[in-house]
């Protein structure tokens, strides 16, 4: 490769402003405007990668998202990122590169060594060896060889953000079908047009030609664009999703034009595009020749060595080959020479050119080899030499050898791949073409359609000869997919072992899995696989495209949703004075709760026994606000919940309130909760904290799916209202002294009720339930209240030694009670008759969702998991809520404790599970078993502390 | 067959790979054959070579309508691992592992599995009470399982975000070091060389588009290459669970929902374990290509269209940069999806079915790459003996109707 000492005019880069970047260590100077790759090139640097399995050196082949070989680690630290395409890196001051997947560097790797062993690793060796003794002995040293650069080990500084857009229509590909496209649609002033372009500046191809008209052309277009209000021109974004419905996902590239001097800046935008009707114009990508070491540095697309010398003014070599089969080289030649760029040779493996094309190449002083292929390449670090042969006919044999052709470059086409990687993820259907060799769109799927080279519509004709991999010599070196290292000869290994669908040969060569995803590979493998499979190329067919089209950062997919915004978390209405308490606060579903109020210094458990004891000696107040509170109301709301509940609702009075049961279709208990009559027709749930959401969705399933005659609707109302519970043996007074409307007098009040009236001057509903086992009254206000009625709480119950408990205290006390928690204390299998609940449903006349399942053989099983108690036997012993019983012979499991708490209350520890038919074994003596250890536990009924209930009712 | 080794690689070098044999035939149908498979994956190929080499049947047929291999077999993220809840879920899964364990040699093909150690992680209280209890069952049931505390895991996982910011605190979790990877790939290809060498037909490209019913017997199988008599037919089609029993009239309890996975660029090692929560929903590993492979939740409504949409796609990277930070700069190449077969209660359904000699084999959902051992051999061996092999028997179809369900859904909240 040759160092450009100037460039060439016209070029759409600014000479005068030199910038500065290094590259494996080394300085080097580019100018505004180049890319890294046109940088590099500019500076005669030959060798910027090595191949992913033989390390083999590779030197920069394309110059868009097609490249194959020139991967780079760009930066360091938070900034790195591993394989970027040096071609998509737009240069600036100070970029930092390294090349990958080598040692010591990409000049010198000594794993180039891995060459000479070439042929003992043809496509899939792996699978056919290293099994003794297993896979594992090997497996570190191929993972080591394996992978391209290097991970980054610290945060990424730099954020991402996501936006939604809707379009009436999204052109994609802003070169001149796309404008032209937009252009066109945009005349009528309501259509919203999308134009997205992934490069840096709009205009595609036009931005590689040289030609006086397409840059006026150009030129005039974006003028129109930029006056068009209904036309929005995104660049730097490309398109990389195409999904159901016609949205689209693409990515905007913010800053990375600035690398790392931008800092914190947004890096990149994540856009969700909605689009009514979508034109893809994303123009074709040129396809290599496939010929023996066709992979050396210095070999290159033609249309890439035509974009560094028009768009970049890079003449690149001094000696310029072109090597094709089709006519679109010779113009690309033709118009290199014109602007100055030594081109010595066109070698075309057609026997026959269309005359005008020759004589024009005469003209220019272009050596023409008709007929002739290219057999093999020389050069150490670098291309050097051409072997050549005649060919006998198309496609056949060799006939005589044509001598050599010494050059530095080597420009190849061997036609061109239309880039429908948008349209086939549409589900759009592609055909093959045989005169252009190549696929193009044939029936779309959704509102899409496809233009200019995408759609197959070259500006000339081709006049193709396809030759998909060079005869009558070996096929061992000649390269399909650069990246991955897969040779024709690996393609024909696969069909040999019949694999001969695409997609076996695909995975078992891996043709077109590496980093470009195939973008150069996969239609000279289709091909060759045609060829040796002897079928014609559609009946080989194509792999489904899979987004992303061009690989996409992580970092962009999840946007700024990290951290606390990684999912939505809920404060309680009284979160400040909790804080201000000194709460622990732990993640319940969304709910950010208390779980104690830990002193300083004081440890969780210590925080913990000392507010059960206030509690159950005096008075605690707890921040219950995530209790589910569904209201169902409607003429039919007492039937509906009649249905759902395993309890009666029937004979449920306004203003009592009832413990219910609901299960699943499969007699599976779901939820526990209490029911409130407000009014005749009109009722308030009170879930469990964790089940409002699917409570309600459950709900409205059997509403909207199964009863559309019952007319009843349901609110989810839990977050409206703030919830406290006061709870202890002077829950009444504290509360008595508030400024109320409601009697909460013993007799006017009893447990189990509800009223509702005014508290503090704000409305109020206060329900006697008890998860603790003390009087306890739960306390709703509209939740901006919540606050204020915390605060009056602790203020009132100051004097009677009030303290603030968490909600594992609650889970303690109510443990202590024996009161069972649905999802804690129950499991996936369990029924309502194993938790005593039996009675209830052979009493309940009417039916009810899950009442079926309960009558069938499962219901009555010897050895179902049934609530209990636990009592541990040997004194000060302790367990976890996890710990298994296990059967008589120690051998399996029979049930598990599933809550487990020291209590201070009764000094010792506090058990329930669910054992193998405990109702029946009360009395007897289990196995617990956790983290090896075996302890010896009685089966009791649960409910230690005050069994009998008499502080419900003080 | 040609047996594969280092030594016979060597030896094919010398002629340039030249003379590898087929890895399989692939014969035309046949008027007849004892027993039919329809589905050329994993658990179709599984099953056929288990019916020649353990059952002694080997005038059989797979039939694929695609290519073998091509349904979530090769779709899959191949992890491996026996951790489940009950243990009659434990059972068939550890014995399916150990042979993962020994496939290589068994049917003399490299599936590359590395036991890399599988990690479960949890991020809240109730989570690490429930994987407890979990980790436990395992325990009991003479599985390793090594119970991890935060710490622990710190060291084991260090680019695990430990972070004060983090969303979600990690509370603890429980290793299966002997849970890993392998090439899906690979396992399907093995199989279909071992079947094929021991007789069986791998007809590809080869349609079932009914089945012939007659006397509540299975007479035979109509396909787009044409009638194929037979008196025993298994099924194994996955996603298409519920189309090809409707053709025996039998309606299932199955939902085809889209699963969808994905993989990074390949990069140099960084991930040493499969790494996955229930909670923040999604799981990682890093495949010996360098790729992360990362698989989360189903897409959310029934479909059949294998592509997956964009809203879960965001959802599940979301979680992986939420969990693994300095993953941000590295790129998605590729993303897929494949349509998995639900049962009820997450669990398989290998069974006979109210229909004789019509055999099933399904429900394998988001987990059943790691059961293609233990569900070919244990389908063989019902179709032989028109009688469930003893670890299918809690697995068997009319559980729905008894209400036996083996719910390791609700039991541990994630099954891949
Ligand atoms: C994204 C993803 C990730 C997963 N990750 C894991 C994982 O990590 N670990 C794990 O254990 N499991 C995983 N699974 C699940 C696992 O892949 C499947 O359970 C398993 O592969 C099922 O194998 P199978 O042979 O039953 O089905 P498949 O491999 O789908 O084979 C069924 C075959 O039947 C064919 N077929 C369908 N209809 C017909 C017909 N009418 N006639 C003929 N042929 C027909 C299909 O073409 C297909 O080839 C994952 C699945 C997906 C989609």
């Amino acid at each position: 490769m040759k160092r450009t000492a100037q460039r060439l005019p016209h070029a759409r880069v600014d000479p005068g402003k030199t910038l500065r970047f290094r590259f494996d260590g080394r300085t080097y100077e580019g100018v505004a405007g180049d890319s890294l790759a046109s940088a590099l090139l500019a500076n005669g640097v030959g060798v910027v990668g090595r191949s992913f399995k033989l390390h083999r050196p590779r030197g920069v082949f394309g110059c868009g998202k097609e490249e194959a070989n020139a991967l780079v680690q760009l930066e360091s630290g938070g900034y790195s990122e591993p394989n970027a395409r040096a071609t998509l890196v737009p240069l600036y001051e100070g970029l930092e590169a390294r090349g990958q997947n080598a040692w010591p560097n990409v000049r010198s790797d000594v794993f180039g060594a891995l060459g000479v062993f070439k042929r003992l690793l043809p496509a899939s060796f792996y699978y056919k060896t290293f099994m003794w003794p297993n896979w594992q002995r090997w497996e570190g040293l191929v993972r080591r060889l394996a992978g391209l650069g290097i991970a980054p080990t610290s945060a990424d500084p730099q954020k991402y953000l996501k936006q939604n857009v809707h379009a009436d229509v999204v052109v994609v590909g802003a070169g001149r079908s796309g404008l032209e496209a937009a252009l066109a649609t945009s005349r009528d002033p309501a259509c919203r047009v999308l134009l997205i372009d992934e490069q840096e500046e709009p205009g595609g191809g036009l931005l590689a030609s040289p030609a006086a008209a397409d840059r006026s052309w150009l030129e005039e277009a974006l003028r129109e664009v930029a006056a068009r209000d209904n036309i929005t021109l995104l660049c730097r974004t490309t398109v990389n999703g195409y999904y159901d419905n016609n949205v689209l996902a693409a990515l905007e590239r913010l800053s990375n034009h600035h690398g790392p001097a931008a800092g914190g800046a947004v890096r990149e935008r994540f856009w969700r595009i909605f689009a009514g009707r979508v034109v893809l114009a994303t123009g074709a990508i040129e396809r290599p020749l496939v010929f023996p070491n066709n992979d050396r540095p210095g070999i290159m697309l033609a249309s890439a060595v035509r974009e560094y010398c028009h768009r970049y003014g890079l003449t690149l070599g001094e000696r310029i080959v072109f090597y094709t089969n089709n006519d679109s080289a010779w113009r690309t030649a033709l118009e290199l020479v014109d602007a100055g760029v030594p081109v010595v040779a066109i070698i075309d493996l057609r026997p026959a050119v269309e005359s005008e094309l020759r004589q024009r190449a005469r003209e220019a002083g272009i050596a023409l080899h008709l007929g002739t292929v290219v057999t093999d390449t020389r050069g150490r670090s670098g291309l050097r030499r051409l072997v050549l042969h005649r060919l006998a006919g198309p496609g056949d044999a060799l006939e005589a050898p044509a001598g050599t052709l010494d050059c530095d470059v080597l420009a190849m086409s061997g036609g061109w791949t239309p880039t429908v990687h948008l349209y086939s993820q549409s589900g759009g259907l592609l055909a093959y073409r045989d005169s252009d060799a190549c696929f193009v769109p044939e029936r779309a799927h959704q509102a899409v359609t496809a233009v200019g080279r995408a759609n197959g519509e070259f500006a000339a004709p081709l006049n193709l000869q396809p030759q998909w991999l060079t005869p009558g010599v070996s096929a061992e070196h000649q390269w399909v997919d650069f990246q991955y290292d897969v040779t024709a000869s690996d393609i024909q290994l696969a069909a040999r072992e019949n694999f001969v669908s695409v997609e076996h040969v695909k995975r078992y060569t891996t043709n077109g899995m590496s980093v470009d995803q195939g973008k150069t590979s996969n239609v000279n493998g289709l091909g060759i696989l045609a060829l040796a499979t002897g079928r014609p190329i559609p009946e080989v067919g194509t792999t489904r495209f899979r987004p992303p089209y061009h690989p996409t950062s992580l970092g962009a997919y999840a946007g700024i949703e990290l951290g606390a915004l990684y999912t939505p978390f809920q404060q309680l209405p009284a979160h400040a004075a909790h804080v201000a308490a000194g709460a622990l606060f732990e993640d319940y579903g969304a709910w950010q709760r208390p779980a104690c109020y830990p002193r300083p210094g004081e440890e969780e458990e210590a925080a913990m026994a000392r507010e059960a004891r206030a509690v159950r000696s005096a008075v605690g107040l707890l921040d219950y606000s995530p209790l589910g509170k569904l209201e169902v109301r409607g003429p039919d709301a007492r039937e509906f919940l009649n249905r759902m509940y395993l309890n009666n609702i029937r004979t449920l009075e306004v203003g009592a309130a009832r413990y219910g049961l609901m299960l699943n279709e499969a007699g599976i208990v779901i939820d526990d909760g209490v029911v409130v009559c407000l009014a005749r027709d009109h009722f308030l749930l009170h879930t469990t904290s964790g089940g409002a959401t699917t409570i309600h969705q459950h709900l409205e399933e059997w509403l909207q799916c199964e009863w559309t005659d019952l007319e009843v609707i349901v609110g989810n109302a839990t977050t409206q209202w703030a919830t406290l519970m006061l709870s202890g043996p002077k829950a009444r007074a504290v509360l008595a002294q508030l400024d109320g409307d409601i009697d909460v007098s013993r007799e006017a009040f009893g447990h189990m009720q509800y009223r509702e009236g005014r508290l503090l001057g704000q409305p109020c509903r206060i329900l006697r339930a008890s998860f603790t086992g003390e009087v306890s009254f739960e306390i709703s206000v509209p939740a901006n209240c919540g606050l204020s009625l915390w605060e009056a709480l602790m203020q009132a119950g100051e004097p009677h030694g009030i303290v603030p408990f968490g909600i594992e205290t609650l889970m303690l006390l109510r443990t202590e009670k024996g009161y069972p928690h649905v999802g804690a204390d129950t499991d996936g299998n369990t029924m309502p008759q194993d938790l005593g609940w039996g009675g209830a449903v052979a009493n309940k006349p009417d039916d009810f969702v899950g009442r079926r399942s309960l009558s069938q053989p499962v219901g009555s099983d010897p050895g179902r998991f049934q609530f209990t108690g636990l009592e541990l036997l040997e004194a000060d012993a302790r367990t976890v809520s996890g710990a298994h019983i296990l059967t008589a012979d120690g051998e399996s499991t029979a049930g598990y404790v599933t809550s487990a708490f020291h209590s201070p209350n009764l000094n010792r520890t506090v058990a329930l599970g669910i054992v193998a038919d405990a109702r029946d074994r009360q009395g007897e003596e289990v196995t617990v078993f956790y983290a090896g250890q075996r302890q010896r536990a009685r089966l009791i009924k649960p409910g230690v502390y005050d069994p009998a209930g008499e502080a419900l009712n003080g | 067959m040609e047996k594969y080794s280092g030594f016979n690689l060597l030896k094919h070098a010398l002629t340039g790979h030249r003379r590898w044999p087929r890895s399989w035939r692939s014969p035309e149908p046949k008027p007849r054959y004892d027993v039919v498979i329809i589905g050329g994956g994993g658990h179709g190929l599984a099953t056929a070579y288990y019916l020649a080499k353990e059952q002694g049947i080997t005038n059989v047929a797979v039939l694929e309508k695609g290519w073998l291999g091509g349904g979530n077999t090769g779709r899959n993220t191949a992890v491996s691992r026996s951790n489940y809840f009950y243990p009659e879920s434990t059972r068939f899964f550890e014995h399916s592992l150990k042979r993962f364990e020994t496939m290589g040699r068994d049917l003399n093909y490299n599936i590359m599995f590395s036991q890399v150690g599988l990690l479960n992680l949890a991020f809240s209280r109730h989570e690490l009470e429930i994987f407890r209890r979990w980790a436990t069952a395992i325990q009991v049931q003479g599985v390793d399982c090594q119970v991890m505390s935060r710490d622990e895991i710190a060291a084991a996982v260090p680019l695990l975000n430990m972070s004060p910011h983090a969303r979600y605190r990690v509370y603890g979790g429980f290793m299966q070091r002997r849970g890993g990877i392998s090439r899906h790939d690979a396992v399907a290809w093995a199989y279909a060389r071992a079947a094929d060498n021991l007789g069986v037909d791998i007809i590809q490209n080869c349609e079932v588009t009914g089945l012939e019913v007659g006397d509540g017997r299975i007479r035979g199988v109509k396909t787009s290459r044409g009638a194929i008599r037979t008196d025993k037919v298994g099924m194994a089609v996955a996603g298409h669970s519920t189309a090809v029993a409707a053709m025996a009239g039998i309606k299932l309890p199955i939902v085809s929902q889209c699963l969808q996975a994905m993989v990074s660029e390949p990069v140099k090692p960084c991930f040493d374990h499969v790494v996955m929560s229930p909670m923040v929903h999604c799981y990682v590993s890093q495949s010996d290509r360098g790729e992360l492979v990362i698989g989360g939740g189903a897409d959310t409504h029934p479909s059949y269209g294998q592509r997956g949409n964009l809203p879960t796609t965001e959802a599940v990277l979301n979680a992986v940069v939420e969990m693994y930070p300095t993953f941000s700069r590295l790129k998605l190449m590729r993303q897929w999806g494949g349509i998995v077969d639900i049962a009820p209660d997450s669990s398989p359904i290998v069974s006979k079915t109210p229909v004789t000699g019509f055999y099933i084999s399904t429900g394998w959902g988001t987990g059943g790459y790691k059961a293609i051992p233990a569900g070919g051999e244990t389908l063989a061996h019902t179709i032989a003996h028109d009688r469930p092999h003893p670890l299918v028997e809690p697995f068997s179809l009319d559980r729905f109707a008894q209400g036996r369900l083996v719910d390791e859904g609700a039991a541990a909240g994630v099954a891949h």
